[in-house]
């Protein structure tokens, strides 16, 4: 082939890579545009989601982190909410005035800020990340998959069981909430828990931090480097990718994220305990990175909006209308007893891990990618189309048969 | 060092160590044929437990009737939950596990994980939130009977004050031995016991030597759920409750188990059942006396650190022999 066809090819190819990523920047501007104008929106039609916005906004930080471990690098992490608690008891621990090391003067003031201890609880994440991950990675998937779900379950038994310096089952309190930012004139902008708006615009800007990093990462060497430990670790391995090592920063990393939702979270609440981190906090980020589309990132965050949204708005709002309608329809006879009457006390948010459960197997058998996927992750979740079996015996036969045939 | 209380928490262990080892089983026969982590094997265990006690409160024995009528109706329930918990599983992997036969490994995972939180939604639509209570079937002596002080072959010794050996520690015994018994022998003596270890050796070969591996696969799925509903059965009568996420702890407390012994080793998980449950039960009651703060409290962390530690150092178990990834 000619030098001047193969370059015109290359350069086709960046040119439209080129207008790809354009227009990605242009989706991405005016939705950022629209979710930042929110808050005036919300004022001006009194719709007065704004506060159940906020804990949406955590869930999609987690969702984003998670997305490192799960998405881009393929391991199956279901013990998230152990990073999650790090982070959370991390903030409480250096800036609480309840906690034992400020008592005992071990933290020095300037960490006691808000914003100084969220740094220090981002790195400590990450630690415990390393800590976790290093003597585990080396495990396939499934057992590395339990692993993680051992140490979520441990890591929040610590927290319970070793009261005197976590404070047992009553948690820390007091956690410091960020400090006021002074405006010219008399008023400035404060950050206690009923400040909707401050609090939204804060995590705003920490998810699109967050996002930037992101993204910039898994289109740099390393995010390069898990995708090919994701599809092929002996093959990525020979090519000379070493895998703990590239597997340990995707799951550093991922921890890091975590801890430092979790300290937003510890500065929002003011006050942890440990049953606020339990298993299906795991499950509920799961699902979202899964229901979302497993490895693209705004697939993600549509995720983390769907299930968010469901978790914190829909399940609480749909109720009163599903009770009238049991009220209604009680005297109906049904075979299954009355339903009407059932449904006239029923709390839809009880049934939101049922829901989130079937979204999970709904999306492995029938959409593997994900309600938004990236194109490459579909396809390696579709499973090997050069060895598709069906169900029965006779067929497979016939079909290996016209396989050796084509071969 | 207190020796009787020592005695008593072996006793214990034994009991709820063979329950863990007849779900360890399931575990593991799962395991060694398609490789996968039934996720949701903790919560048919379950669902068996709350089948078994709305069985026996549909028949209406309690401990009134007379001794046949109340060994007939348990022996009933047992095979009725044995038989519900079988074609619960069996129904679970023809719906979703069977269709993601050739995806990665961690497709039917994320869906067990998935159904486990559906069906622990389920036990909740059905009995509720709250802990159900057992049906009154055994008579209150039966479960309080201390068969050693009956005996009285220690001199005494071992009478109500100290080491109980209680009826319903026989009744799990008595109920687990011929199962386990029954399971080996399927295993390895009928035709489709040797087409399930066949088929865990390699899949391709055994159908290229006309094994149904889908049939053999159900088959493996009917028997791991029969004995999660024996055992949800066993659990029921020998705690005299049952709670909606009593699957998870039992599950993992015999996930552990299974990895212990080498998971897809039948024996394996019998020891490693046998050895948590010890842990369990020395943890929840001996511990506390000898070491000073320790208290059932840390029971989770320690089984999980067990779980933890197994997988890193030693993750092909007891029993089971190292294996390198094949190409």
């Amino acid at each position: 082939m000619a030098v001047s066809s193969v370059q015109a090819r290359t350069e086709a190819f960046f040119a439209e890579r080129k207008s790809e990523s354009n227009d990605r920047l242009r989706k991405v501007l005016i939705g950022l545009i629209v979710v930042s104008l929110y808050p005036i929106l919300d004022q001006w039609l009194g719709i007065g989601l704004l506060g159940s916005l906020i804990p949406i906004l955590m869930y999609a930080l987690l969702a984003m982190g998670l997305n490192i471990v799960v998405g881009y690098a393929g391991l199956l992490d279901i013990g998230y909410v152990a990073f999650f608690i790090i982070g959370a008891y991390a903030q409480a621990f250096l800036t609480s005035p309840n906690s034992f090391f400020i008592r005992n003067g071990v933290v020095p003031g300037f960490v006691q800020n808000f914003w100084v201890a969220m740094l220090f609880s981002w790195v400590l994440a990450a630690i415990f990340g390393v800590l976790i991950g290093a003597p585990t990675l080396r495990l396939r998937g499934d057992y590395l998959a339990i692993v993680t779900l051992g140490f979520g379950e441990i890591v929040p038994d610590f927290f319970t069981n070793a009261a005197g310096i976590t404070g047992g089952p009553r948690g820390i309190g007091q956690i410091a909430k960020p400090p006021a930012i002074p405006l010219p004139g008399d008023r400035s902008i404060s950050f206690s828990s009923t400040d909707h708006v401050s609090w939204f615009y804060l995590l705003l800007a920490v998810g699109l931090l967050t996002l930037f990093v992101i993204t910039r990462l898994y289109d740099s060497r390393m995010g390069r480097a898990w995708q090919a430990i994701r599809e092929d670790e002996i093959a990525a391995a020979s090519m000379g990718i070493p895998p703990v090592s590239t597997k340990l920063w995707a799951f550093a990393l991922g921890a890091s994220f975590a801890g430092f939702a979790g300290s937003v979270y510890s500065g929002y609440v003011q006050s942890v305990y440990p049953d606020q981190f339990q298993f299906s906090i795991s499950i509920l980020v799961l699902s979202m990175v899964i229901l979302g589309g497993i490895g693209n990132i705004y697939g993600v965050l549509a995720g983390a909006l769907i299930i968010g949204s469901f978790d914190r708005i829909l399940s609480i709002k749909l109720t009163p209308p599903i009770n009238s309608l049991g009220r209604t329809i009680s005297d109906w006879p049904t075979p299954f007893g009355n339903i009407g009457e059932f449904l006239s006390t029923h709390e839809l948010s009880s049934d939101r891990f049922f829901i989130f459960g079937l979204a999970l197997v709904l999306v492995m058998i029938l959409k593997p990618g994900g309600l938004f996927p990236s194109k490459q992750r579909a396809a390696e979740m579709q499973g090997d189309d050069d060895n598709f079996e069906f169900d029965d015996y006779e067929t497979n036969q016939t079909l290996r048969a016209a396989r050796r045939k084509e071969a | 060092m207190n020796w009787t209380l020592f005695f008593q928490m072996v006793i214990i262990g034994i009991a709820t160590g063979s329950l863990i080892a007849l779900i360890a089983l399931g575990y593991t026969l799962v395991y060694g044929i398609v490789e996968l982590i039934n996720f949701a094997h903790g919560e048919v265990f379950m669902l068996g437990a709350f089948f078994a006690g709305s069985f026996i409160g549909v028949t209406g024995v309690t401990s009134e009737n007379s001794t046949l009528q109340i060994v007939g109706t348990l022996l009933l329930a047992l095979v009725a939950s044995m038989v519900f918990c079988a074609v619960l599983n069996a129904l679970i992997d023809r719906v979703a596990y069977r269709r993601l036969r050739n995806a990665p490994r961690l497709a039917p995972l994320i869906a067990a994980i998935g159904f486990s939180f559906i069906l622990q939604n389920v036990a909740i639509y059905w009995k509720g939130p709250n802990p159900l209570i057992a049906p009154k079937i055994l008579p209150k002596e039966f479960t309080q009977y201390n068969i050693l002080k009956r005996w009285d072959i220690f001199g005494g010794y071992f009478d109500d004050k100290f080491i109980r050996f209680m009826a319903k520690d026989v009744m799990v015994i008595a109920i687990t031995i011929p199962l386990l018994i029954g399971m080996s022998w399927f295993v390895y003596h009928t035709r489709i016991g040797t087409a399930m270890r066949a088929t865990a050796q390699d899949r391709e070969a055994a159908a290229l030597m006309g094994i149904d591996i889908n049939r053999t696969i159900q088959v493996a799925f009917l028997v791991g759920g029969a004995l999660a509903g024996a055992a949800g059965m066993v659990a029921l009568i020998y705690n005299s409750s049952a709670r909606f996420n009593m699957g998870f702890q039992y599950g993992l407390f015999a996930f552990t188990a299974a990895v212990l012994g080498g998971i897809g080793n039948l024996f394996g998980a019998v020891v490693g059942g046998l050895l948590i449950g010890l842990i369990w039960a020395m943890s929840d009651g001996w511990m506390p006396t000898v070491v000073p703060g320790w208290g059932a409290q840390w029971t989770n962390t320690v089984i999980f650190s067990i779980l933890v530690l197994v997988l890193i150092f030693r993750p092909a178990g007891l029993f089971g022999k190292a294996t390198t990834e094949k190409v």
